[in-house]
């Protein structure tokens, strides 16, 4: 069972150990942006789980950070 | 003798201007001394005055690490000082990673000694402990009180030129002696020793690394069946099981059934250390439960776990987090999830 960690400070990330590593808007919000339009701030968020997806589908070796 | 120059790092808290809503704030410099300054520059004594402090909001940092630091490191060298200190932190990730970050741009930039303090599960210890002297703390603000005489005491030694081995977290560096064996003969004792079942030390103890291989990959997304978890502390409105907004005793387990969407009525966090207000409006900025259930009804994706699983990531003790992540696999498994989405603030 694959997981895919969406978090802003990749660094910690890599520390702990995650995998499969998806890099984030900002720490209080992660997946939004408050200074977008409601319809943008979707947008955004529906592409970041979609780059997640693409991590849990694609197969690893190590320690990967799935950038845009 | 002169009196030797400190730069003090601190975060916007301790540096008295707000709190988490203030912790996007970009660096700033002042003349002296300010906050945990305070009691640092009176352990110092004759030795050395805080000739300047800069102060920066964690959020700021960890979102802008390199045009912070860049930011950072030009205040530090106008001081002109001799030696770098930073926080305590404790057991704050961000500001843990912040004070991490300026002690390597101090060790490896301008050269200068760099004294800190941390506790020993700060995740910005294990990246940055070679780049400073890390005094070990306790995990809250109270510990400040015997933080400060380490921090002092370990600077003091440093600013006269002692060598200092004890009173700070190993840096992982290594220190030439004449030993009175040579290695060969050692490994053999060494090796008696354990085959006849006898106590030994070995030089050179092995980190203890943490990792999992990773998992196979979802083979087919449109038939998959995708859970929610998250350290955000995303909880429904009210926080029902009352997760601690820090050092938290425990995670929740939330159905999904009914919401498709989150909003002021129906969620907020339970998290204390990040500003709550952008979660509180709209909790799908931690758990992206909107666009997930339309990418089900679109058949983007097979199913969602008809449930959350949510704690505070906030100072949580590792041993807790593991104990929270075997129960919360155990019920994935169960229900034949075939994989997740980890979201962290």
């Amino acid at each position: 069972m694959p997981v895919v960690h969406m978090c802003t400070i990749v660094p910690i990330s890599m520390t702990v150990g995650a995998n499969r590593i998806v890099p984030t808007v900002a720490i209080p919000y992660p997946l939004g942006n408050p200074n977008l339009t409601p319809a943008d701030e979707k947008e955004l968020r529906r592409k970041l789980v979609r780059k997640g997806l693409e991590a849990l589908t694609t197969e690893i070796h190590g320690q990967t950070v799935f950038k845009d | 003798m002169s009196k030797k120059r400190i730069v003090h790092y601190i975060n916007n808290f301790y540096g008295g201007i707000g709190g988490e809503e203030k912790a996007d704030i970009p660096p700033q410099k002042h003349d002296g001394k300010v906050g945990p300054g305070m009691a640092l520059e009176k352990e110092l004594g004759d030795a050395a005055t805080i000739v300047g402090t800069i102060i920066c909001g964690d959020s700021y940092f960890n979102e802008n690490l390199e045009k912070a630091s860049a930011e950072v490191q030009a205040m530090i060298e106008s001081f002109k000082p001799d030696l770098v200190v930073v926080g305590p932190g404790f057991n704050a990730g961000r500001y843990g990673m912040a004070c991490g970050t300026v002690a390597k741009i101090v060790d490896e930039n301008l050269g200068l000694p760099v004294v800190g303090g941390l506790y020993e599960e700060n995740p910005g210890l294990e990246i940055f402990k070679r780049h400073a002297y890390f005094v070990p703390t306790g995990n809250s603000a109270p510990s400040m009180r015997t933080a400060i005489p380490a921090m002092a005491a370990l600077a003091k030694k440093l600013l006269a030129g002692e060598t200092v081995t004890e009173g700070y977290f190993e840096k992982g560096l290594r220190v030439n002696y004449f030993a009175e064996q040579r290695g060969s003969k050692r490994a053999v004792d060494m090796l008696l020793k354990k085959i006849g079942g006898q106590e030994f030390e070995t030089e050179y103890p092995m980190p203890a690394f943490d990792r999992v291989a990773p998992m196979p990959a979802i083979k087919d997304i449109k038939k998959a069946r995708i859970a929610l978890v998250s350290s955000g502390g995303p909880v429904p409105k009210g926080n029902p099981d009352h997760i601690e907004s820090s050092s938290a005793s425990k995670y929740g387990k939330y159905s999904l059934v009914d919401i498709v969407d989150f909003d002021e009525t129906n969620g907020e966090t339970a998290h204390g250390g990040y500003d709550p207000v952008y979660a509180n409006i709209d909790l799908d900025r931690v758990l992206p439960v909107d666009v997930l259930k339309e990418m089900v009804k679109a058949g983007e994706i097979g199913s969602l776990h008809d449930y959350w699983y949510s704690t505070v990531g906030n100072g949580t003790a590792v041993a807790s987090s593991k104990k929270f992540a075997a129960a919360i696999a155990e019920d994935l498994l169960a229900d034949k999830v075939d994989g997740v989405i980890l979201t962290s603030t």
